[in-house]
Parts: C-alpha cells; sequence; structure tokens
C-alpha cells in the first residue's frame, strides 16, 4: 500500500506515492536526491540525519515519510542563498568545526533551532543544544566555536 | 533499518482514530511523536499491523492553565512543555523534567501523552507526573474516563490504558500557594534516559515543617513510583529531616540492574538524587 506524500523542502514542493514504513531521511536521499542529510547511527541517537521540520530540528531517522504529509522541511542544501554561505555554514568554515564532515549536515542544522530559540547561547547551552549530535573525531571545540561565531554573526 | 510492513491511517478526528483502534483487534499501535514507537518498529520489538498516526486530530496540542488545574493535550511536545511559560510557573517540575527529556530533536518530537502511555521506566515526565499528583485522562468507545497517576503505571511498558483506549490529555491539580518542586536526574551520558530521575513537590506550614510532599522516581525499578516511605518520613518535619527520609528512596523497590547501572547502584543513586530534589523543592517552596 503507497501512501500520498507532498512535502516543501527547501521551498520546493514535491509530491510522491511512498511505502508508510519508508523513513524520512531515505525519502530526502533516495527518492529526492537530497544526500546532503546523513544517515549516522540510524537509532536516533547521532543527530547526523537531522533536519528542519516545520521550524523545528528533528531526527530524520526517526519520522516517517509519511508523517511529513504536508510538513515544511530545510535540509542542509537549503541553508546558503544565491551562493552565499548561512552564518552556520561560514563558522563551521572559519572556525574549522568540522573534520570528516560526516556529522556537519547534522551539527549545522540542530544549530538552526538552537540559535532560533536562544539567539545568544552560552557555552554550556550550546553544549547541551548539541547533545543529540555526536563527531566521532571528537572535534566538539571547534563546533562549539564555529556556533558562537554564528551567533555573533547572526547577532549582526 | 527500517520497520516491517504496516498499514497507515491517518483520521481526522478522535472519534475515528477510537474506532479504527477498536477495529484492529489489538493489532494497531497509535503514533504520537513516535520517539519511542518507531525505534522499537525498527529493531522489529514491535511489529504492529497498523499504525494510526494522531497528527491530524484536532484538540490534542494545547496548553491550558486555570483555577481549575492545568490540563496539556497529549500531542504537546516535550519542548512545547519545557518552553511554556505557564507551564514553568505553575509546574515547575515538569518543565524541568521535560527540558531534559533526550535532546534537542528528540523533545521536538517526543510527546507527554506518548512518553506517559509508553511508561519507559526511564523516561523523565512519569516521575515529575507523579510528584505533582497528575491524572491521564484517555477516551475509548466506552467514553472518557480519568486515570489518577497512581494507578496508571503498572509494570514495565505498561500501564492501567485499556487496549481500546487513548491517551487525549494529562491533567494536574493547581499547586497549593507556596509549594515548591523540582525534578532532578542523572542522567546516561549517551542515551540521556534517566538513570535515576526524582521529582519533589513540597509544602511547608508555618513553621517551616513539611505540611505535604509528594515525590515520584523514575529509572530505578520496573515503572516510575512515589516514594511513599520517603514522604510519610519527612512529615511534619523540617529541612534536617531530608537526608533520613531520603535513604527510604529506594525501599521495597526490585531496582533495575542491567550494564549501565547494579541495582545496589541505582538504590544509592535514588537515595541521593531525592536527597537533591527535596533540597531543591525546599528551597523553593514559600519562595
Amino acid at each position: 500500500m503507497s501512501v500520498a506524500v507532498t512535502v516543501t523542502v527547501n521551498g520546493k514542493t514535491y509530491q510522491n506515492e511512498v511505502e508508510p514504513r519508508l523513513l524520512l531521511v531515505h525519502y530526502l536521499r533516495d527518492v529526492l536526491g537530497l544526500t546532503g542529510t546523513h544517515v549516522g547511527c540510524d537509532t536516533s541517537q547521532c543527530g547526523a540525519c537531522t533536519i528542519i521540520m516545520n521550524g523545528a530540528a528533528v531526527k530524520s531517522c526517526t519520522v516517517l515519510a509519511v508523517q511529513a504529509d504536508g510538513a515544511d522541511l530545510e535540509t542542509i542544501e537549503g541553508l546558503a542563498k544565491n551562493g552565499e554561505l548561512h552564518p552556520i555554514q561560514k563558522g563551521f568554515w572559519e572556525e574549522h568545526g568540522l573534520q570528516c564532515g560526516f556529522c556537519t549536515p547534522g551539527m549545522i542544522m540542530t544549530s538552526v533551532d538552537l540559535l532560533k530559540n536562544n539567539p545568544a547561547p552560552s557555552e554550556e547551552e550550546i553544549r547541551r543544544g548539541i547533545e543529540g549530535n555526536l563527531c566521532r573525531c571528537t572535534g566538539y571545540q571547534n563546533i562549539v566555536k564555529a556556533i558562537q561565531y554564528a551567533a555573533k554573526e547572526m547577532a549582526g | 533499518m527500517y520497520p516491517a510492513q504496516f498499514e497507515y491511517v491517518a483520521p481526522e478526528s478522535l472519534d475515528e482514530a477510537i474506532k479504527l483502534l477498536a477495529e484492529s483487534g489489538g493489532e494497531a499501535k497509535i503514533l504520537a511523536g513516535g520517539h519511542s514507537l518507531l525505534p522499537a518498529m525498527k529493531l522489529r520489538l514491535a511489529q504492529p499491523g497498523t499504525i494510526i498516526d494522531l497528527r491530524k486530530v484536532p484538540g490534542l496540542s494545547e496548553i491550558k492553565v486555570d483555577g481549575s488545574g492545568v490540563t496539556i493535550g497529549a500531542m504537546v511536545t516535550h519542548a512545547e512543555v519545557a518552553r511554556s511559560s505557564e507551564i514553568q510557573s505553575a509546574l515547575p517540575a515538569l518543565a524541568e523534567a521535560a527540558a531534559v527529556v533526550g535532546d534537542l530533536q528528540v523533545r521536538n518530537r517526543g510527546t507527554i501523552g506518548g512518553s506517559l502511555a509508553h511508561a519507559d521506566p526511564a523516561g523523565d515526565p512519569p516521575a515529575a507526573f507523579l510528584a505533582l499528583d497528575g491524572s491521564i485522562v484517555a477516551k475509548g468507545p466506552n467514553g472518557e474516563r480519568t486515570i489518577a497517576g497512581t494507578d496508571f503505571f503498572i509494570d514495565i511498558l505498561t500501564t492501567a490504558l485499556g487496549e481500546d483506549e487513548i491517551v487525549t490529555a494529562v491533567t494536574f491539580p493547581t499547586l497549593a500557594a507556596g509549594t515548591g518542586t523540582a525534578y532532578v536526574k542523572f542522567d546516561h551520558p549517551a542515551s540521556h534516559y534517566a538513570l535515576t530521575g526524582v521529582a519533589a513537590a513540597v509544602k511547608l506550614d508555618g513553621s517551616g515543617n513539611v505540611e505535604s510532599v509528594k515525590v515520584g522516581v523514575t529509572g530505578v525499578g520496573p515503572k516510575a513510583y512515589r516514594a511513599t516511605a520517603v514522604e510519610e518520613a519527612l512529615i511534619g518535619k523540617g529541612a534536617d529531616a531530608i537526608a533520613d527520609a531520603a535513604s527510604h528512596a529506594a525501599d521495597g523497590i526490585d531496582c533495575n540492574d542491567d550494564i549501565h547501572a547494579s541495582a545496589e547502584y541505582r538504590a544509592h543513586l535514588a537515595t541521593v538524587f531525592t536527597r537533591r530534589a527535596l533540597q531543591a523543592a525546599f528551597t523553593r517552596a514559600n519562595g
């Protein structure tokens, strides 16, 4: 049995028939070809698959594609506008917030939510905020600095 | 990983959801935020034939605080509970528990109704739910009923909810003026589940002694529970009785024993965190 799903991803609307058990992360990667969102642990622990769904960061390996019907989604591919990096992307660039880069899309999308709800977080609040995202390179120091950079940049 | 195949329905009314659930003959599972159910389905620990998604059912996402108490719709997320200024002021321990569930992304999806109905023995909301004297509002084919928190948790992942009932809301009485409440936890560093989580609500009399106290404990035994031995040991006494009272936090409890913590260690954590929760609640009482 397939179910019709209509979603908006990075401003573009998509309509597909999907199997109910299809996970949102696989829908994004395999059906829409948006492979910037990564599959890490696949068990809701690592946060590599984090995207923004209706304004809030979610782990897309723990959401069914059918649950996203009607939702407005934003993935890492949608952050840069007109060739200009988003301040959080710029922060990761400037502060060397990535090593292997596998966790980066998820780290950045979680930071979008974090900074939206707390535009000037303390270091402790940043560390608490990204506790659902794991970096196997253990590059947290620079990830925190990257988010601090972005917070300043976004404050203007 | 992906779940086994299932039929998916997203009814647009509560009555329709209840009808679908009744018709499934026990084969269906209710989906709220899905942050307990979907991981279990991916591991094939759960293989429901039908998923009934509540996302289109109206009226389950409201927070209402008034003179008669607090009503929180079953589909209200942990993030919404944690950020609600009304909950922060009416039921501080509940906002604190919601703020430390899992992580930011989990709190954005997980719901208070789903969490309580799932009855994970290491979930945070159950402890605050018990200490704040919460009740479950459930609806089934035979109508609506209210289940007292103390009657709700039966065993690990098992509640008093009927197979044909859906949790629609969680309700709390208004706290008596001057009541201090707090939730503290010792969490597993990776999963953030509570190895021990304790919520306390303390009301003091004019001379600073305990007039009433409720303590809810999670993570320690097979289900969240009220630490009644602690409560009884504190009634009529002052802050200097906290440590002695807290030593009864795991009395009569068959403590969980796993790779994360031995039963003995959990019993110890229960006394330490009960003491801390009571100290925090005392400090806030009459505040």
